[in-house]
């Protein structure tokens, strides 16, 4: 269990009579980065609202930093940080108040709170950007802010959901040094992206097709499974079988 | 025009889609207008009263019968002390105590005069001087009767004659006030929030951003909205008729097109308030608290504008609904053209233009 | 207790911070309340009155000279034509005609008996009924004069043997029948409570529409604590503006304050929870501002017009009379005259104050119950 941050059983999500999410199995290690990949509407985001106790699973078993998701979920969100598809901080209030705002929910001391807010903001070089209001702030500057809002609390785990839709690539390139310094002090990273590069950075990935896992391992792994050089490629074979042909 | 039938399409899917909203938007004001057709009344009736009867003779007992067989009336409490006034007003329930002097009887036979209390609570003083009035009638005819009838010299008979609301109704003055409401606050909230969403959820600019001309693209927001204000207005309407009994003494014609016409300045108004704010909060709020006591108070549906002091009649014309009612209680109760209703008609034209012409303006910055 | 905190900090800045809001929430219902109280007024004067005198003789103007003499009447026109009179009627600019035939005069000392017609236009069915007893009590005095004048003359005088009971009468808590005592704080009732359901209707989801909703919700945040966190802020709101709204009343209408403002605000505050409270469970059970709104919009309409304040409750059939007894409002009107005019203690309004805590427990579990952190 240590070892383990994420365990998945067999979990599956209906709706209705559409299954969004097919008996999905898997686990991620402590401080890993752990690459969800799978076309729109895949079920990657329902699979993630699972995990994060947004949703209730119709079946199957799930555990997040140890506890189950279905019984324990308020013990879940305790341990896990979450960055969601829609940018959901508020746009009415500064970087600071964001921050102090969800720092405050998780229970941090209020002087934990100051010192490593003004941290933050020095190393986002948000100082100058003091007392304006996040929705005046360019968007790359939004994600990389609210990619620390998720992890300030130094939760076990972080799930992010797209986090770089519709950033530029250097912001990007930020992002993910972000993202792997934050893994190298032994926070799980669980990301969604639709961009292969970004997969690249990973160190294992799974690719999930209408709804199931259709392909799990090191990027490595399954380039050389499916005798192709790049992970797009990859994607391509699995969620479009019948691409081939069409060209 | 085909984009733009695809257009008002799409609005109609948000609509229709959002089975919520659209049992609310049609169920809603039927609901409002049977609950206040039948509820709201202007009319006195069980009055509860309290009675002290320090006499106990019979003409106290005969009075005092006479009193409560009336419908208007209705004993709460027989008080023995007047110790048990204050209390018993304090409660809350009691309108008005009648208190017979002690020896009364005796003094009316001997004395040929005497004396009755009426205290009436005037915390509300409609219904105070209303109910005073009642009392003060039945004693006047008791008063009558007990004096044999004396020869008159002369007389002057009274005819009166109610015109357009034989029977006084109450409804006769809320339905329309009801229909103009309804529609005023649908409308006009309605637009102005479905066009600040867009606005706040970025969809708007995508919209702005296709080959279709801004104003076209509001045209067709809108269309929906008229078309279920129009369906709203209607059934209110048949419901008026056929439940309350409101007749159409003029044309249905001319009072669907006015009907059309207020629903247009009413969405004017709700567009020209999305384009006047930013986010769906404040497009409520304004429309909400800026337009709904407002239009209930000042527009004539309760309090006749005329008995308001002069500046308040003046801040009234400002509000559409008020020459509305005076429209479709004309078209509908009195039975007039547009011969008689045509500068009130021309007052709507004017807001509507006005509204327009605003939004239009506010709206022109945001395109450069 | 330090999560209550951090919510209420967050969000009495994102109130205060919205410039556009602010004036809604703080200015405009106080601009309503000192311009509206000045509306509601049942008083019918002003009655438009046209005097169609067809016999134009002494006595059929000296009837008229009564009318004009009459603080409830104005003279709104001329003529000698009954068509035209109605016609007036139809364009609205009278209210009330009053025809004395030709022949008046004669008809009424040769035969004795003369006749008036009063012709009145009764959409608004109580102001024609007063309209009508005005009149009818100004023909009336008119004859009981002449019956004295000639008695009088004819040294009859009033036979000794008349019956005669007087009818005094005094009105209590508001002897001068000043309708601003009755309105202002109704009205004032009205504002505050449209402010606290709409404001707390809306904010939930807001949240919801916006997707903030979603990141707090994968924080371990007690429910009780988010649905506390959103409902105090626009409590100290309602409770500042009911205090800052009887202030005004005081200064302006120079309302009277003859009970304990101690019981008056203990149920102001009380009475702002279940207005909340209903405000945030509609919060809960929409997807959408839209729907928020159309549904407060609805309870709201039937608050005010079924609150007693514009209507009396005991003039409802009584099917709707139980209604107004779910109805927060209504409570809220009567205990505030209750207690400003009539000076009633806590015990007079002890019913009142179970009721409206046990709404105020009700609707507050309710909404916190239908709260879902997880769907």
């Amino acid at each position: 269990m240590p070892d383990n941050s994420i365990v998945v059983d067999r979990l599956s999500k209906k709706f209705g009579e559409f299954t969004a999410v097919n008996e999905i199995s898997f686990e991620t290690k402590k401080g890993e980065i752990f690459g969800f990949l799978g076309a729109n509407g895949a079920g990657k985001s329902t699979a993630m609202k699972m995990l994060c106790g947004l949703l209730t699973p119709t079946s199957g078993k799930a555990t997040v930093a140890g506890y189950d998701i279905a019984s324990q979920s308020e013990r879940v969100k305790r341990r896990i940080g979450y960055m969601s598809q829609k940018f959901s901080l508020y746009q009415d209030l500064t970087a600071i108040e964001n921050i102090r705002f969800y720092a405050g929910i998780y229970g941090m001391a209020d002087k934990d709170i100051k010192q490593q807010s003004d941290r933050l903001m020095q190393r986002l070089n948000l100082v100058d950007y003091a007392n304006v209001k996040i929705e005046a702030l360019p968007l790359g500057w939004k994600q990389k802010l609210a990619f620390s809002v998720a992890v300030f609390h130094r939760p076990e785990i972080v799930f992010l959901d797209e986090p770089t839709g519709g950033v530029d690539p250097v912001t990007r390139r930020d992002f993910w040094e972000m993202i792997t310094q934050t893994a190298a002090e032994g926070t799980t990273i669980f990301v969604t992206t639709h961009y292969m590069d970004e997969a690249e950075y990973c160190d294992r990935i799974s690719i999930m097709v209408d709804g199931k896992i259709e392909a799990l391992g090191t990027p490595e792994q399954l380039k050389t499974n499916f005798a192709v050089s790049t992970i797009d490629e990859v994607f391509i074979c699995l969620a479009r079988p019948d691409a081939n042909k069409t060209n | 025009m085909k984009k733009f039938r695809a257009f008002v399409k799409k609005e109609f899917y948000h609509i229709t889609r959002d089975w919520r909203t659209l049992i609310i938007l049609l169920g809603m004001p039927i609901i409002q207008i049977m609950l206040f057709g039948f509820a709201i009344t202007n009319e006195i009736k069980d009055a509860k009263i309290a009675i002290l009867d320090l006499a106990r003779d019979e003409h106290s007992t005969v009075l005092i019968d006479k009193i409560l067989a009336n419908d208007y009336f209705k004993l709460e409490a027989y008080l023995t002390h007047s110790r048990e006034i204050e209390p018993v007003f304090r409660k809350g329930k009691v309108k008005e105590v009648i208190i017979f002097e002690p020896g009364f009887g005796a003094r009316l036979e001997k004395e040929h005069s005497a004396n009755i209390q009426i205290i009436a609570d005037a915390s509300d003083p409609n219904t105070a001087t209303m109910l005073l009035n009642y009392t003060q009638a039945i004693i006047g005819n008791y008063q009558a009767e007990q004096n044999e009838l004396q020869h008159l010299p002369f007389s002057i008979g009274i005819h009166s004659e109610m015109f357009y609301n034989n029977e006084l109704k109450g409804v006769y003055l809320f339905v329309p006030g009801l229909i103009a409401i309804i529609l005023m606050l649908v409308s006009a909230m309605m637009t102005s929030i479905s066009i600040t969403k867009e606005k706040e959820l970025g969809t708007m600019e995508i919209l702005l951003a296709t080959p279709m001309k801004p104003a076209v693209i509001i045209i067709a927001k809108v269309i929906p909205y008229l078309i279920l204000s129009f369906i709203n207005a209607v059934i209110i309407l048949l419901l008026g008729f056929f439940v309350f009994h409101v007749p159409v003494h003029g044309s249905l014609l001319l009072l669907l097109l006015e009907m059309i016409l207020f629903i247009l300045t009413v969405l004017s108004l709700g567009i020209f308030i999305s384009t006047a704010t930013s986010s769906q909060q404040v497009a409520l709020m304004a429309s909400l608290m800026g337009l709904m006591l407002p239009t209930i108070l000042l527009s004539g549906f309760l309090f006749p504008v005329e008995n308001m002091p002069l500046p308040l009649q003046l801040i009234s014309n400002m509000v559409p609904a008020k020459w509305f009612i005076i429209i479709i209680k004309g078209i509908m109760l009195k039975g007039v053209g547009l011969a008689i209703v045509w500068k009130e008609t021309l007052i709507l034209v004017g807001f509507m233009a006005f509204f327009i012409l605003l939004s239009v303006k506010k709206f022109k910055p945001r395109l450069a | 207790m330090r999560t209550l905190r951090f919510l209420l900090q967050k969000e009495f800045i994102q109130i205060f911070r919205n410039k556009s809001i602010l004036p809604i929430i703080l200015v405009m219902p106080m601009v309503q309340l000192l311009l509206l109280s000045f509306a509601v007024d049942y008083e019918i004067k002003n009655i438009k009155l046209i005097f169609v005198d067809q016999d134009h003789s002494h006595f059929s103007a000296l009837l008229q000279s009564q009318f004009t003499g009459s603080d409830y009447f104005i003279i709104s026109g001329q003529t000698g034509q009954t068509q035209e009179a109605k016609n007036a009627i139809e364009r609205g600019t009278c209210d009330l005609v009053v025809i004395v035939p030709p022949g008046f005069e004669q008809n009424l000392f040769r035969g004795g008996r003369a006749d008036v017609q009063l012709i009145m236009n009764a959409i608004d069915g109580t102001k024609a009924g007063l309209s009508s007893s005005y009149a009818t009590g100004i023909i009336r005095n008119y004859t009981k004069t002449l019956i004295e004048n000639y008695r009088m003359r004819s040294n009859m005088g009033i036979a000794p043997q008349y019956k005669q009971i007087e009818a005094n009468y005094s009105f209590w808590y508001n002897p001068e029948l000043n309708y601003k005592v009755y309105m202002v704080p109704g009205i004032l009732v009205l504002l505050v409570t449209m402010i606290g359901a709409f404001l707390s209707s809306m904010n939930i989801v807001r949240e919801k529409e916006l997707g903030t909703i979603e990141q707090i919700n994968v924080t371990p945040i007690k429910k009780h604590h988010f649905i506390i966190g959103k409902t105090l802020p626009f409590w100290f709101i309602g409770m500042f503006e009911f205090a800052f709204g009887l202030l005004l009343a005081r200064l302006v209408f120079d309302i009277p304050m003859v009970g304990s403002l101690y019981v008056l605000f203990s149920f102001a505050g009380v009475f702002l929870m279940v207005v909340l409270g209903l405000g945030l469970l509609i919060s809960t059970i929409t997807e959408t501002q839209q729907q928020a709104m159309f549904i407060s919009w609805f309870f709201l309409v039937i608050f005010i017009l079924l609150g007693g304040l514009f209507t009396a409750i005991e003039n409802m059939p009584a099917w709707a009379q139980y209604i107004t007894k779910l109805n927060p409002v209504s409570y809220f009107i009567e205990v505030n005259r209750m207690i400003l005019l009539k000076g009633a203690g806590f015990m007079d309004i002890a019913v009142h104050f179970a009721v409206i805590s046990g709404f105020a427990l009700a609707i507050n579990a309710l909404a916190i119950f239908r709260y879902k952190k997880v769907s």
